[in-house]
């Protein structure tokens, strides 16, 4: 008779093992910590270690209490302050994801049509940058643009203008730090798609008469477009919920809400303040992480 | 191609590499500069290497730096094993409980803005101090355990993604002629991968390496990393040492990609067979 092993008498099977280890660690590290942020946010601030109330009390009566506070989401959406800064979230990140489509879509194609050998070497020097810490490359930003910086110093040099320009503290450097370091992740998945393409079917269409940019908008667009889709989400998702870039390059007034949930927590301690926060933007952010799973999955799936 | 067209192609191209290098190569240059405003040339006293003097000397950058190494390290050994797991579990095994809520696990921490993981990894390891009395406190252990999260999630993707491009031919020719699974994973499986566990490593690397927001939520007194250091220094300003550090950092990067990608290719041609 076979010897069971001891996996499979409990139901795994040697497959399971593998997973196993994997599934157990993302679901302590990832998934329950999202259980705890959600019952925090119903939690109440308090002068304690940690910084709230607990939600569940045994009473004098012995009997069992679950308070549910729903006065931080209240707050948030009292407050302009979270309002405006979700929003204001949403339009930077989406003015991001578009200025990086304008600059990176060529790169991309550029690319992927460039011959072989000169292709990888492209290539590498898209992914080089993202190797370097992002916080160097952002810090690189305020030397070129600060008042006596880099590109002032240039302009004025040249005789272009007389006074410094203010870009440092500004929505514009802001702007600029963001499609400078979400770039390459537009350009990656772009590339990976674009790489497939048949360019035959756009000879086929010039052939029959179609002027270079119409076989581009006819063709070359509408198949590439869940590599837009896959890199447009990589670069909106995360900005977001940006935090870095606001904080070094868009002054005191840039309202993100990546950097409120950072004051509400570090510089408040209103843990359950911030913890509603997060709740709010995963709920924001839900649908789009799908939406790319689903082109993620259609685009492994060879269907376009 | 097209002669305007590719006028046009090759000029974004032009453009697009000067907007991602020139704020690099302008902190390679400022690194030699003599003066204290950074951004104003000094020509008499430059290049100079002044600087680098005073960042090796610097005891908070070197503590905070060799923090940073030993959980970059860690973490990219912990993470390469998880996830080579995952990716061989999710590329390999097309049906088995759990594979659609792995999938989703497994490449969620991909997009979810960092704000987010962080504080939601430090309200776990408080509830779990609360619960069972460990981690007690915040620190290494506690920034590695969150690295090791996201990180995996990279390695993930890569090796899937490594294990998609060959078909299962050779592991089943192995595993009809007897062997046994774990003995077709080393033998065969493992150094078809080879390449993409080592990226991962790399690439968990330098996440952890550069990780500045999950970090500060995770980390406790006494345990502040690079970044954490850099975060502070270039919020006060511009300052010649950062310049440094970044030149070292880039120099350090274009070496190991080089190195590796150079390897990875002589490696990829040596195989074929005369024709």
């Amino acid at each position: 008779m076979r010897r069971v092993p001891l996996a499979e008498r409990f139901g795994i099977s040697g497959r399971g093992l593998v997973a196993l280890l994997p599934y157990l660690w993302l679901m302590l590290f990832f998934v329950v910590p999202f259980v705890i942020v959600l019952k925090i946010s119903f939690a109440d601030v308090d002068l304690a270690i940690p910084p709230y109330t607990p939600l569940v009390q045994w009473t004098e009566k012995n009997v069992l209490a679950i308070k549910l506070n729903f006065n931080n989401y209240e707050f948030l959406f009292t407050d302009k302050l979270y309002i405006n800064a979700f929003l204001n979230s949403i339009k930077v990140a989406f003015l991001s994801t578009l200025l990086c489509l304008i600059v990176g879509y060529p790169m991309a194609y550029g690319i992927a049509r460039s011959k072989p050998t000169t292709r990888n070497f492209l290539l590498l020097l898209v992914i080089l940058p993202f190797w370097t810490s992002l916080l160097l490359r952002v810090y690189a930003w305020i030397g070129l643009l600060k008042a006596n910086g880099v590109i002032n110093n240039v302009l004025i040099s040249v005789g272009l203008i007389h006074e410094p320009l203010t870009m440092l503290y500004t929505p514009f450097a802001m702007y600029v730090g963001i499609v400078y370091s979400y770039l390459p992740f537009l350009i990656l998945p772009l590339y990976a798609n674009l790489e497939k393409m048949d360019w035959q079917l756009l000879e086929a269409a010039e052939d029959l008469g179609c002027k270079p940019w119409q076989a581009f908008y006819k063709i070359t667009l509408p198949l590439s477009r869940n590599g837009i889709l896959a890199g447009s989400m990589l670069v909106f998702i995360p900005a977001v919920g940006e935090f870095v870039i606001p904080a070094l390059l868009g002054g005191p007034n840039a309202l993100m809400i990546g950097r409120i949930l950072w004051d509400e927590f570090f510089s408040n301690r209103a843990w359950p303040v911030a913890s509603a926060v997060a709740i709010l933007l995963l709920l924001l952010l839900v649908p789009f992480m799908m939406w790319y799973q689903s082109i993620q999955a259609r685009e492994s799936a060879g269907t376009r | 191609m097209n002669q305007r067209r590719s006028v046009f192609i090759i000029s974004c191209l032009a453009f697009g590499y000067a907007f991602l290098y020139i704020p690099i190569l302008s902190m390679i240059v400022f690194s030699f500069n003599a003066s204290k405003l950074v951004t104003v040339w000094d020509s008499a006293n430059s290049p100079t290497l002044k600087w680098y003097h005073s960042l090796l000397g610097n005891e908070e950058i070197l503590d905070a730096a060799w923090i940073s190494l030993k959980v970059a390290v860690i973490n990219a050994s912990g993470s390469v094993i998880l996830g080579t797991l995952a990716g061989f579990a999710l590329a390999r095994f097309t049906q088995f409980r759990g594979r659609f809520t792995l999938n989703a696990m497994a490449t969620a921490p991909l997009v979810m803005p960092e704000v987010i993981t962080g504080l939601s990894l430090l309200l776990l390891f408080v509830a779990m101090e609360q619960l069972i009395g460990w981690p007690a406190g915040r620190g290494i252990t506690t920034m590695t355990m969150s690295h090791m999260t996201f990180s995996m999630a990279y390695v993930t993707v890569v090796v899937q993604s490594r294990l998609a491009t060959f078909d299962t031919a050779l592991e089943e020719a192995a595993m009809d002629l007897g062997a046994r699974p774990l003995k077709v994973f080393f033998v065969i499986t493992l150094p078809i991968i080879f390449p993409a566990i080592l990226s991962g490593w790399l690439l968990a690397f330098t996440l952890s390496w550069d990780d500045l927001v999950i970090s500060s939520f995770t980390s406790g007194p006494g345990s502040s990393t690079l970044p954490m250091v850099v975060f502070s220094k270039v919020r006060l300003g511009v300052s010649p040492e950062i310049n440094v550090l970044a030149t070292l950092t880039i120099g350090t990067v274009t070496l190991i990609i080089l190195g590796v990608s150079l390897w990875m290719a002589r490696k990829h041609k040596l195989p074929k067979p005369a024709a």
